[in-house]
């Protein structure tokens, strides 16, 4: 059992994906360090050491918990995120995990379901996104909502283009600015809500994006008449310890490591609001 | 076929307006058609009308010299497009591209203008259903401005 383990396990690189210019995704097959499985669920994070550097805590954005396989995406813009987006196939890196609190899938069962993603916080819903065409009569309707900065920005655009031709699967893409190439929409993530097909009084939304944003889309959702108690963020706090010992994430009255970093959109709203938090 | 008037009455930007004032601002409206790539208007034109989308999609975009275009907001059926031609100085301030075949109705502003002036009731109805869009395209612009995609990791 890897949770709560206070020390890292010594995983090589497997694979690396270039996703964007900051952006890459790398792979980890955990039998090839002797381990046991993670056994993550869609939402939580591990803490990935780079040797030398620093640990940061990124959020599992894929693999199966069937096999030994996980997929971290990570975004150079940090010491720490700069040095892990460097490594080669074959580097080790520390990793402890998996932690936090996941994706209520389970809760979802029988709703229409809104995935909305920004930027990315499309990373840590890509597993739900993976879970949802596979158990598709669990669920009503289902629907992405993906936004980014640019079309060359867009994360796991091989896969976006399956999602997109996946039957009964609604998706929808927005970017803030384009070129003449682009034919898809440009304009902020809130707008798609109005383009898709689902029943606001029984639907379930998972979110994860900058703060302002899913403030915003929460809001927008809320007009829409979806019960807040059914929106769902996941949040992004300074993640030390990651068992809820240290408190450098304390957010209020909770630790986003321990508490989250899923949590219900009405639990924290009111706290999201202020910015000396 | 069905007049401008009956098809007016279908678009979401006169849901729920008295039929009064559908027929009143029905007659500064035509309908005009764009092809893929066609512009409805350029940067510095006169903006004289103003329209409502009623199929297609139309790319607001920005230029500079040496760049290509940029587009920094596609409008769509339902939408509005060419407030400018409201307020003075009635000019258009970005070049509007059809990305795809696109139907309007196209309004004539001076027109538009001169009815909302004269019946102040249809000019607070308009005003009313004017600002919603604006104010989302200002919020747009905001989170755009912000950039907050650029950063974080989770």
């Amino acid at each position: 059992m890897l949770a709560d383990s206070p020390t890292p396990r010594f995983v090589p690189v497997a694979r690396r994906i270039q996703e964007t210019g900051d952006v890459v995704t790398l792979e980890f097959l955990f039998e090839s360090a002797g381990d046991s499985s993670p056994q993550f669920r869609p939402g939580q994070f591990n803490m990935l050491y780079a040797f030398g550097v620093g640990e940061i805590p990124i959020s599992v954005s894929g693999g199966s918990v069937d096999t030994k396989r996980v997929l971290h995406t990570i975004r150079a813009v940090g010491a720490v995120s700069t040095a892990l987006a460097k490594l080669k196939r074959h580097d080790l890196v520390g990793i402890r995990g998996p932690f936090g609190k996941s994706w209520p899938l389970l809760d979802a069962g029988g709703f229409d379901v809104v995935v909305i993603a920004g930027g990315i916080g499309l990373a840590p819903l890509r597993p739900v996104i993976h879970h949802l065409p596979g158990h598709r009569k669990c669920y009503g309707r289902i629907a992405l909502l993906y936004g980014a900065r640019a079309p060359e920005e867009l994360l796991y655009r091989r896969e976006l283009d399956q999602w997109r031709c996946t039957p009964d699967f609604q998706v929808r893409v927005t970017v803030d600015r384009a070129g003449k190439d682009w034919l898809g929409d440009v304009g902020i993530v809130t707008k798609m809500l109005s383009k898709i097909r689902v029943d606001p009084a029984d639907t379930l939304v998972m979110m994860c994006g900058p703060e302002p944003m899913m403030r915003l889309t929460a809001q927008t959702l809320e007009d829409f008449g979806v019960d807040s108690t059914r929106t769902f963020v996941s949040m992004e706090r300074n993640m030390k310890c990651a068992t809820g010992t240290c408190g450098h994430c304390q957010f209020g009255p909770h630790f986003v490591c321990k508490d989250g970093p899923v949590f219900a959109y009405h639990e924290i709203a009111d706290i999201l609001k202020q910015r000396e938090i | 076929m069905k007049k401008i008037e009956e098809l007016l009455r279908e678009h979401p930007f006169v849901q729920n307006l008295e039929e009064e004032i559908v027929a009143i601002i029905s007659g500064c409206a035509k309908n005009v058609v764009y092809q893929s790539d066609g512009y409805v208007f350029r940067e510095g034109d006169p903006a004289d009308r103003f329209f409502l989308i009623r199929h297609g999609t139309v790319a607001l975009e920005m230029t500079a010299p040496g760049r290509e275009p940029l587009t920094f907001l596609t409008v769509k059926g339902g939408e509005i497009l060419g407030a400018s031609s409201l307020a003075p100085p009635y000019r258009c301030s970005f070049d509007a591209r059809a990305v795809e075949l696109t139907r309007t109705f196209a309004f004539d502003a001076r027109c538009f203008r001169e009815k909302c002036e004269a019946d102040h009731s249809v000019g607070y109805a308009m005003l009313k259903r004017f600002m919603p869009p604006l104010i989302e395209r200002l919020q747009t612009a905001r989170f755009q401005c912000a950039d907050l995609y650029g950063g974080g990791n989770r």
